[in-house]
């Protein structure tokens, strides 16, 4: 009884010389990443150009490790940070300060490859972090839908059933 | 003049081997990584092919540190016990009826025998010397399960000797010009190869190194070099059980067509790529398990091969 199962297993084993291996190649071959992955994080703007990010520390607060650093600036009617840190060596890459953000300002992208040989490069400063674009989310405007600059310009009254994201 | 040219084939032989055990340890790897439905090391040179020159100089520029507690002397010769035996070993396998280092000792086969049983003082003494429990337990394990696989692997080729009438591996080679052993001597050949395993210590029967409850077993101690050489000795001892049953039962050098050297070659490659798919595919015993197998089913089996030929031979003549 043990031979057969042995050499049935080994018969087995063998045929999986004929089998696709699963291996990934990785750097020539590049997997393939869903775009809800969750990977290095950037700082979005508004479909105006503006930054979105208001300095509301939220995601500073809920991060785990604690590896969000940001201020304020002190310029009246600007709300955007005066400096935003980030430490990827610390960050664990959970994805709380994107479910965090009410302004969807800090997203979370596909992209892994961040290998540095000084650990002190790991630190990522505003201008490291922010792009020019939208990011996940095209059509968000914070300031539109909760009212903040709605005196500076001659927009419609903000209905309150829209103020989520 | 002749001792000459034995001499410079004899290094040649042995080059060889070293260079094609070290090689082994990659084409090993390869193997398990497509039986594992992987690919195995495959960035060094064409393939992975300078896996192994990688490795040669990892292995060599490692610390060599001989532990405190060790016994130097014993420690230190150990690995090279294990290696000078299984080298020896080579010295008595004809691969062809003129290439071969002695191709026409009397005792040839004996000379193997004695060998591959020299070859557990090297890892008893390896495991004695370290002077540390994991290194003794594998030792220990390796003295038992040489002395009872070794009692049936002589019975088992005794067969092959009595149908020979020599124990001159030349001449049990040019015995099976017409007949491979393996059909005569089925029973033989399947326990000659249960026991070489055991021998070579090699998975299933790998009890003396036994990684997830001895750490590394008798080598768990050894670094760089040392290291490196009983692994080889390893290797070089699967390719030693893999010529062995090749010319004890499938006819050596014989067959059509090819070179002989080919067909040696060839039929000694497909013996070694069996061992790693044993490797690939079974569990390892418990060591209970495997003494059980020995004494209670192995050695059995073996003298009753011994006896049936015994009387067939009576019959026939
Ligand atoms: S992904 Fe998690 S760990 Fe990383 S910055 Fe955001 S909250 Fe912190
Ligand atoms: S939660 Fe969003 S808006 Fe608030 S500080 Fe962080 S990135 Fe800026």
């Amino acid at each position: 009884m043990y031979i057969y199962s042995a050499l049935r297993t080994c018969w087995l084993t063998f045929l999986h010389l004929f089998h696709r291996t699963v291996t990934v190649q990785y750097p020539e071959q590049k997997p393939y990443l869903s775009p809800r992955y969750r990977g290095r994080i950037i700082l979005t703007r508004d479909p105006d150009g503006e930054e979105r990010c208001v300095s509301c520390h939220l995601c500073a607060a809920v991060c785990p490790v604690d590896c969000i650093d940001l201020q304020k600036t002190c310029k009246p009617d600007d709300w955007s940070p005066e400096y935003f840190r980030i430490n990827f060596s610390r960050c664990i890459f959970c994805g709380f300060c994107e479910e965090a953000c009410p302004t969807s300002a800090i997203q979370l992208i596909p992209d892994f490859e961040m290998s540095e040989y000084s650990r002190q490069n790991l630190v990522y400063e505003k201008e490291n972090l922010l792009i020019s674009g939208t990011g996940k989310v095209p059509d968000y405007n914070f300031y539109r839908v909760s009212g903040v600059r709605a005196t500076n310009t001659n927009a419609e009254p903000v209905s309150p059933h829209r103020l989520l994201p | 003049m002749t001792i000459v040219l034995t001499l410079l084939e004899a290094i040649f032989i042995l080059l060889s081997i070293v260079i094609a055990a070290a090689t082994l340890t990659w084409v090993e790897r390869r193997l398990l990584g497509f039986w594992q439905d992987r690919l195995g090391p495959n960035r060094v040179g064409w393939e992975g092919t300078l896996q192994i020159v990688a490795d040669m100089v990892k292995i060599f520029f490692k610390q060599d540190w001989t532990p405190p507690f060790a016994d130097k002397i014993i420690f230190t010769i150990a690995p090279a016990i294990v290696m000078a035996t299984v080298l020896m070993g080579f010295a008595v396998i004809p691969f062809t009826t003129h290439f071969g280092i002695d191709l026409n000792l009397n005792i040839g086969l004996l000379f193997f025998l004695g060998m591959t049983s020299l070859s557990v003082y090297g890892v008893v003494l390896a495991g004695w010397a370290s002077n540390s429990k994991f290194s003794l337990l594998g030792g220990m394990r390796a003295a038992a399960q040489m002395i009872s696989y070794e009692v049936f692997m002589g019975l088992a080729v005794t067969g092959v000797v009595m149908l020979t009438g020599s124990f001159n591996l030349t001449d049990i080679v040019q015995a099976q010009t017409h007949l491979w052993f393996v059909v005569p001597q089925f029973l033989g050949f399947v326990l000659f190869l249960i026991a070489g395993i055991a021998e070579a210590h090699r998975l299933p029967f790998d009890l003396p190194e036994g990684e997830n409850e001895l750490g590394a077993g008798f080598h768990t101690e050894y670094s760089s070099m040392k290291f490196g050489m009983f692994f080889v000795g390893e290797y070089a001892g699967i390719i030693l059980i893999s010529m062995m049953t090749v010319v004890l039962y499938f006819g050596g050098w014989n067959g059509p067509i090819f070179p002989p050297v080919v067909w040696f070659l060839f039929k000694s490659t497909g013996f070694i790529i069996f061992f790693i798919l044993l490797r690939a595919a079974l569990p390892r015993p418990r060591y209970d398990q495997l003494m059980a197998y020995g004494w209670k089913l192995m050695l059995p089996l073996s003298l009753l091969n011994l006896a049936v030929t015994g009387a067939a031979m009576l019959a026939w003549s």
